[in-house]
């Protein structure tokens, strides 16, 4: 199977399975390309939220770009974006007609009801499984703590906590 | 030219959303008000959909403004104008990034957005679980749920599909 074959199949099962926006997109990436693939690292992938939260469009479409890149320059990134894209587009062409219909379905809701559920015990999973890579030391516990009070209580922007942390790591480290 | 101004219009929301998702919706609304595409109240129901649907909410948003527009051509139009600004933006980084990846000037800075970058996630989480765990049955499946996954290692979308079959069975 040729990489890009490989890349557009793996973003599109990945686009299909995706409920819940681009952070829950996590732990599909991981076990889909860090554990099973071997494509990237659990830091590789850290690394393109943070510079796709910064970056226009759309963090889950960002963030395949930078991974087909990685995997097959221009044309992997084209291929990658594709595959992560496609599924939405054939399922919302498929329903446009009938949304009121499917949005109604009471078999549509309790489905999707257990769906989030499962999703938040993913993310929160995935927390737990990455966070020997970003807080192994005072200073990044420190920054992590810093970040989860300025989202909570400050209602902090993600661009903003991302900032902060750079800024941080300049003054800190650079 | 219909298409034209679609992907026009749907290239502005891709450059200027930062952060996308959600965030492309107040540009929507604009656009329901500007063009005879669709109306704020589908757009609604749209935003609605797209919690029960996969994928990228953002993608979800212009494939179905783009086929209201246009049909298929439309919706192909509006979802290519949104994911090209930053297509071309993240090569042009991801390019960068090969040269400095391993200086230790990108490093020190990733070392400390990392933890940044782990908060996000938890935030995300707590987003959701805001939304969605409404009773003490949902946070009761949600911690057996997480329970089973630290301990099965199954894959996600297997625990995805057992959580939509959970749903259905239990009427959640």
């Amino acid at each position: 199977m040729s990489v890009l074959w490989s890349l557009f199949a793996t973003f599109f099962k990945i686009g299909l399975f995706t409920f819940g926006g681009g952070y829950a997109m996590i732990p599909l990436l991981q076990a889909e390309l860090v554990e099973k693939k071997k494509w990237v690292s659990d830091e590789e992938i850290m690394d393109y939220y943070s510079i796709g939260q910064c970056t226009p469009g759309i963090i889950a479409v960002n963030v395949a770009t930078f991974i087909g890149y990685k995997m097959k320059n221009v044309s992997g990134a084209v291929v990658a974006t594709a595959g992560i894209v496609m599924p939405s587009f054939l399922i919302i062409i498929g329903l446009a007609n009938i949304l009121a219909l499917y949005m109604e379905n009471r078999y549509v809701a309790h489905a999707f009801a257990g769906i989030r559920i499962v999703v938040i015990a993913l993310i929160f999973d995935v927390i737990l499984s990455m966070r020997k890579k970003g807080i192994g030391s005072l200073l990044q516990g420190t920054i992590f703590i810093l970040s989860m009070l300025g989202l909570l209580w400050l209602g902090a922007s993600p661009v903003t906590v991302v900032a902060a942390a750079a800024f941080i790591g300049l003054m800190v480290r650079g | 030219m219909i298409f034209l101004t679609l992907f026009g219009e749907f290239f502005k929301i891709g450059l200027f959303a930062l952060g996308g998702g959600l965030v492309t919706v107040p540009f929507l609304f604009d656009l329901s008000a500007a063009y005879p595409w669709f109306t704020s109240a589908e757009l609604v129901d749209m935003i609605a959909v797209s919690e029960s649907s996969p994928g990228p909410v953002g993608v979800n948003m212009a494939t179905y403004a783009g086929f209201k527009a246009a049909g298929i051509a439309g919706a192909f139009t509006a979802t290519l104008g949104l994911v090209f600004p930053s297509v071309v933006i993240i090569v042009i980084i991801a390019k960068l990034l090969d040269r400095y990846r391993e200086t230790s000037f990108f490093q020190n800075l990733m070392y400390t957005i990392r933890p940044a970058v782990l908060a996000l996630i938890l935030n995300a989480g707590i987003e959701l679980g805001r939304l969605s765990l409404l009773n003490l049955e949902a946070v009761a499946i949600c911690a057996v749920f997480w329970g089973a996954i630290h301990f099965f290692k199954l894959h996600p979308i297997a625990y995805i599909i057992i959580g939509g079959i959970l749903g259905l069975v239990l009427g959640l």
